[in-house]
């Protein structure tokens, strides 16, 4: 299995072009069957790939496989060259398992748009794309998989473009993260030039070996960094993903949420080697995931739009992702990626379900009491959510606690408390919404409540399989107190991100006791607020407005980079435009021009039309030119 | 034998005439007479010139002359010819249609 | 070579041009048949070029000499890697931009015809020729169809439009032809007298002073053709007034002149003054890069905007030009092809539009892509490809010329990848003010998508633009060995460019990207007989 490895990114390729070119003509079943047969066929094929690998004996070189060289000019040589390696093999079947499930999930949630063929077409070339920033060999291969499923999260996120505000998120998104991705290349071909080649192994073992000169060994985990945080959505570039969800939600549940979103995270991994080298950058992504996990839950606690609040869920855990790889707990980074995608895909699409079920409503202040409703949908989002508070034994729990015993026992304490202050507020927003949706008198308009039905099998069916995966996908991962070979992923995951030191058991136990309580104390909380003493919020923000308006108002940030960035940049634009393009450097020309037609003007005067005035003039002439001659001889 | 100072001044005196010719008179006919002397004076220039040096070369530039100065009556004559039936007059004071 | 194939390829077009005379004035079907007929035909001898091209060596190929005027202002054209693909890339454009005026020019269509035929005779005569006077007569002989084009078939403003046009061509031309003359009152006399020939000139020692000047003189000419900054303010203008099909060949081809002028002329000739000058010009491209995508992003009419993303892009080539290694230099040759196939692209685009719309500006549209979802579509490649989105052809362009530069100049490279940023921003904006949103206007309800011929405009376009984006290798193999010879020459003194026999090598490109003068690879080579 080599150049075979290709067929896992080409099939929904493939898929995908004949439903973008032909999609007209195919019929609705047929669209949505091909879509998922192709992500189908690619998570055989990465299952099959990952048999291959775990039957290869130790020590072997991973799957690779190269179709042509892409780019050769120079120095430069890009082969298209895919590997299969453990840390590929977790990426690609998180990328086609979860994509698949929401793909199926898409075939009923879409059932009714008119633009069936475009969706799906949209959808396998994103899982293309996704495949290929996973499974490159080398950094600029990465980057096309990279761009790609930007290109992929600008079309979805504006896939109903007639909406201006949908419109207006995609772009967004596209040029936030560009603005990351413009610092993304100058690292990545910084470091290609002084690596002498962009295969991923050579960029690694070039670093570890200190083969890089110290400014570069800084400065390109932390250009590199800069594009992880625009496509990752962290601070200060996450502004785009709240923005995002004017996306249909399966897409939601995909890219801004299982995958794309944790691309970044998944690239400093790629590159551990690289961070693990530099003194500065570890502590910086850390620092920065951190800092926004913390942020976006804080912004999460006010949101009343049921997809904002997992939006702003999703930037803060990937903030708890960026901690550990920050850390050096590559692995647990990983593992919290994986376990994500389980619930965080879960929530998604049982928020999803509950909008679906409500005609498109999705302010959380006009649900309620929808458990009885949604049979099928309550119990999903409650184990997704359990999951994500990090309720003991369930998958979240597992993947944050490897997170935080990493951090804490890394000595990054700030790091540790400010994680710990994000649990506390992840179980508090989680179940706020779990309480506002599900719990309490009906608060739905009377129209939206005469059509509220539970969907149709195609949707709960992806939700009843990802919940499995939510409460039991920790198990891969358990720590070490569990046993020396409970860590499954870690151990399969060894060839490529090295373990983090496993605490001493005393010190797990009590790690293990306090982020409980931090869960369990958010929980609580929540309880409080929302079922127990509903009037408490309202209260809380009559006494302190300012927090509260703070909050709502998203820390001003939107307003702030506009009135700083975008709007200097047009108005001045507009201004340089009228006064040196169009006054300067035109002026200038046209002034020339207007001198040149007035001396015209005023030498023609010179002609008077008369015969003896052009003698004359040509007698003195030829007087003056006889004179210079005799004055010259003599 | 005359010597060559005698005929260039005549040619001078000649072409000094011709120019004089050309700024009294106001009509095109007499002006192109004038222009007429003064070639002629530079062809007695050239003769008075060629018959000194004992040189063919000055001859052959007078021949020259004459045939443009053929030419130049042919199709001057006939400009003026036309002037005067479109506007009426040969008076160069009033053909100024070349005024900037 | 018993056929004389690049003479066929260069005067084909000006043949059909001098047919199309004789046609009757109303016969405007016939008129468009045989112009298309004669640049296909020539697009086809293009391709028969292209695939008897022997990319392992670097000198030029294809050559063909003849006396002309004498003493050394003779007939002498031939192609190597750096002139192949603009050959190509111009045989390429002009069916489809005269294809793309099927509707668009309806007035006097048998001119139209023969001037675009004209241009292309004029355009691929500057590629290919390889004596400086020859070069020069094509520059300036291109100059008269454009000029007409604008002139007669543009818009409200095309007097003017055209008349600054020409007159900034000309205003850099005239100095180049007082350039032109020094060199040949100072150029080696061979046996035949003095030599114009590109590789007779190329052995010219020039004292400092000289260069300078000769220097400044054809930089001037080349920098306003690019357009540099601050020389750009014609382009614009031109654009905005052209009408389709002069905008597709101005930006996709008359454009890369300038840049080619630098490549082929202005370096290698005058090797130490460039050097002095390359600093400043690099920090005018990079100025030039931001300024117009700044440019770009506030302009109100389609055209014009394109024009400024035209002055950013074109930028990044000269800077990478100026880079003067090996990628950046395979980069700016290649950014070169994609440029005009992107851009061209967005040209035929705004033009589909303006025949429905009847308006190029970017408020009377709205909730396009709605209503035509192939052209949104179209449109949407084309604006990836001029934003170097990867797999498709611009990425690569855009990566190589980065790679070079970076090994140049961090700081002008740091500078220039903020166009990744800003060609992002105006193109998204743009598509999302005339493709999305509800379409409420009369007009743009009415709109139609497009039909089979626009297809058959566009598809090649963006065919291609795929094709360079996966394959971008059939592009660059074939230079390797013009661009290592091309940089041989401007890093070693004209004295001691050694004159060798046109030895076939084999393709190795240089290692190093950057630094001495230690390209292995043939020397200046004698062209064939």
């Amino acid at each position: 299995m080599a150049r075979e490895l290709w067929l896992i990114p080409l099939l929904p390729a493939l898929s995908s072009a004949v439903l973008l070119l032909l999609g007209s003509r195919l019929s609705r079943r047929w669209i949505s069957l091909q879509a998922c047969l192709a992500v189908l066929a690619s998570l055989a094929l990465s299952a099959a790939a990952l048999v291959r690998l775990l039957g290869a004996a130790n020590g072997a070189p991973p799957l690779s496989g190269t179709l042509f060289t892409w780019v050769a000019s120079g120095s430069l040589s890009v082969p298209a060259s895919l590997t299969f390696d453990p840390l590929t093999a977790v990426m690609s079947l998180v990328v086609t398992g979860v994509g698949l499930l929401i793909h199926v999930y898409s075939a009923g949630y879409m059932a009714g748009d008119r633009d069936y063929s475009r969706y799906f077409g949209l959808l396998n070339l994103f899982t293309f794309f996704m495949l290929v920033l996973v499974m490159a060999s080398s950094i600029v291969l990465m980057f096309v998989g990279w761009e790609g499923v930007g290109l992929c999260s600008y079309l979805l996120i504006g896939f109903w473009f007639e909406k201006p505000a949908a419109a207006r998120a995609g772009m967004k998104a596209f040029i936030v993260t560009r603005v990351g991705d413009a610092a993304f290349v100058l690292g990545m071909l910084t470091l290609v030039a002084a690596v002498g080649g962009p295969e991923f192994a050579r960029i690694n073992a070039a670093a570890a070996a200190g083969g890089l000169a110290p400014w570069l060994a800084t400065l390109a985990p932390v250009l590199l960094f800069a594009g992880a945080a625009g496509k990752s959505a962290q601070v200060p570039l996450y502004v785009w993903l709240p923005d995002a969800m004017e996306g249909p939600t399966p897409v939601s549940a995909l890219i801004h949420a299982a995958t794309m979103v944790t691309a970044g995270v998944y690239m400093v991994a790629r590159l551990n080697g690289l961070y693990s080298a530099s003194a500065v950058a570890g502590p910086l992504v850390a620092s920065v995931g951190a800092v926004t996990a913390v942020f976006a839950a804080s912004l999460a606690l006010v949101q009343t739009d049921i997809k904002k609040v997992l939006a702003y869920s999703t930037i803060s855990q990937l903030g708890y992702m960026f901690i550990g790889c920050g850390v050096g707990a590559y692995g647990a980074g990983i593992f919290h990626l994986v376990t994500h995608a389980f619930f965080k895909g879960l929530l998604f699409l049982a928020a999803g379900s509950v909008i679906h079920a409500l005609s498109g409503e999705q302010d959380i202040r006009k649900m309620g009491g929808l458990r009885r409703r949604l049979p099928r949908t309550f119990p999903a989002f409650f184990v997704a959510a359990l999951a994500i508070s990090g309720i003991p034994f369930l998958s979240g729990f597992f993947s944050k606690d490897a997170i935080l015993t990493s951090a804490y026992e890394g000595g990054h304490l700030a790091v540790w408390l400010l994680g710990l202050l994000a649990a506390v507020m992840t179980a508090f927003y989680i179940f706020r919404l779990v309480f506002l949706i599900f719990f309490g008198e009906e608060r739905t308009d009377a129209e939206v409540r005469r059509h509220i039905h539970e969907s149709p099998p195609v949707m709960t069916v992806p939700l009843a399989v990802l919940a499995v995966l939510s409460a039991l996908g920790g198990l891969i991962g358990l720590p070490a107190v569990f046993g020396e070979r409970a860590d499954l992923l870690g151990r399969f995951l060894a060839p490529v991100l090295k373990a983090a030191e496993a605490p001493p058991a005393a010190v797990e136990w009590n790690l293990i006791l306090v982020s409980t309580t931090a869960a369990a104390g958010g929980l609580f909380l929540a309880f409080l607020f929302y079922l127990r003493y509903p009037g408490t919020p309202a209260r809380l923000a009559a006494r302190w407005p300012f927090l509260y308006r703070t909050l709502i108002g998203k820390y001003y940030v939107d307003e702030f980079y506009d009135a700083v960035f975008v709007r200097p940049l047009v108005r001045g634009s507009e201004l340089v435009y009228a006064s040196f393009d169009l006054a300067v450097i035109d002026g200038a020309l046209n002034g020339s021009a207007a001198a040149a037609q007035a001396a015209g003007r005023g030498a023609s005067r010179l002609q008077t039309g008369r015969i003896k005035d052009y003698a004359l003039a040509f007698l003195l002439g030829a007087v003056l030119f006889l004179g210079f001659i005799l004055a010259w001889k003599a | 034998m005359i010597p060559a100072g005698a005929f260039l001044a005549l040619a001078a005196a000649l072409f000094a005439l011709g120019v004089l010719a050309f700024f009294v008179k106001r009509d095109l006919l007499t002006q192109f007479m004038a222009v007429e002397v003064m070639l002629n004076a530079a062809n007695l220039a050239f003769l008075a010139l060629a018959k000194a040096s004992l040189k063919a070369d000055a001859q052959a530039v007078v021949i020259f002359v004459l045939t443009v100065a053929a030419a130049e009556a042919v199709v001057g004559m006939s400009i003026i010819l036309l002037a005067f039936r479109r506007r009426k007059t040969i008076r160069t004071d009033d053909l100024s249609g070349l005024k900037g | 070579m018993s056929v004389p194939i690049l003479t066929c390829l260069t005067f084909l077009p000006l043949a059909g041009g001098l047919l199309l005379i004789f046609l009757p004035r109303d016969r405007v079907r016939e008129a468009r048949a045989t112009a298309l007929v004669f640049s296909l035909a020539a697009l086809a001898l293009a391709l028969v070029v292209y695939a008897r091209f022997d990319g392992a060596t670097g000198a030029a190929q294809f050559v063909e000499r003849a006396p002309w005027l004498g003493r050394g202002l003779n007939y002498h054209i031939g192609v190597d890697g750096l002139s192949l693909f603009l050959v190509l890339l111009t045989a390429f454009l002009t069916p489809v931009a005269l294809l793309s005026s099927w509707r668009a020019v309806t007035d006097r269509v048998r001119e139209f015809s023969f001037f675009m035929l004209l241009l292309e005779t004029g355009v691929v005569g500057v590629f290919v020729s390889l004596n400086l006077f020859l070069f020069y007569v094509f520059w300036e002989a291109m100059l008269i169809p454009m000029y007409f084009l604008i002139g007669i078939w543009g818009g409200r403003r095309r007097v003017y439009a055209t008349t600054k046009f020409v007159l900034f061509t000309m205003f850099g031309s005239l100095l180049m032809l007082v350039g032109i003359f020094v060199l040949y009152a100072r150029a080696n006399p061979t046996a035949a007298g003095p030599s114009l020939a590109f590789q007779d000139l190329y052995r010219l020692t020039l004292p400092p002073g000289v260069q300078t000047w000769l220097f400044l003189a054809f930089a001037l000419a080349f920098a306003i053709k690019v357009p540099l900054f601050p020389l750009h303010t014609w382009l614009p203008d031109a654009h905005v007034e052209a009408p389709t099909a002069g905008s597709v060949l101005l930006a996709a081809v008359l454009l890369k002149m300038g840049a080619y002028g630098f490549l082929r002329l202005g370096l290698p000739l005058f090797p130490d003054a460039a050097r002095t000058f390359l600093p400043a010009l690099s920090v005018l491209a990079v100025i030039g890069i931001i300024y117009g995508g700044l440019m770009a992003l506030v302009q109100k009419d389609m055209k014009s905007l394109v024009a400024y993303s035209s002055v950013s892009h074109m930028g990044l080539i000269m800077l990478a030009l100026f880079a003067l290694n090996f990628e950046s230099t395979e980069g700016a040759l290649f950014q070169m092809v994609n440029h005009g196939l992107s851009t061209g692209a967005l040209f035929l685009c705004v033009g589909v539009l303006y025949e429905r719309g009847h308006t190029r500006l970017i408020a009377d549209y709205g909730g396009v892509g709605r209503r035509m979802p192939v052209f949104s579509a179209v449109f949407l490649i084309a604006m990836l490809s001029s934003m170097g989105l990867p797999g498709l052809n611009g990425f690569v362009g855009e990566v190589l010329c980065l790679f070079g530069v970076l090994a140049a100049n961090k700081v002008l490279a740091a500078l220039a990848v903020t166009t990744t940023v800003l060609s992002a921003a105006y193109l998204l904006w743009l598509f999302r003010r005339v493709m999305h949103g509800p379409a409420l206007s009369e007009r743009v309800l009415g709109l139609k998508d497009m039909d089979a011929r626009e297809r058959l405009v566009l598809v090649p376009v963006v065919a291609l633009m795929f094709w360079l984006g996966l394959f971008p290798g059939t592009v660059l193999r074939k230079m390797d060995a013009s661009v290592a010879r091309y940089l041989e020459l401007v890093r070693t003194k004209p004295a001691a460019r050694t004159v060798a026999s046109a030895a076939v090598r084999p393709v190795t490109p240089p290692p190093q990207s950057s630094g001495a003068a230690t390209i292995v690879g043939s020397a200046m080579a004698e062209e064939g007989r």
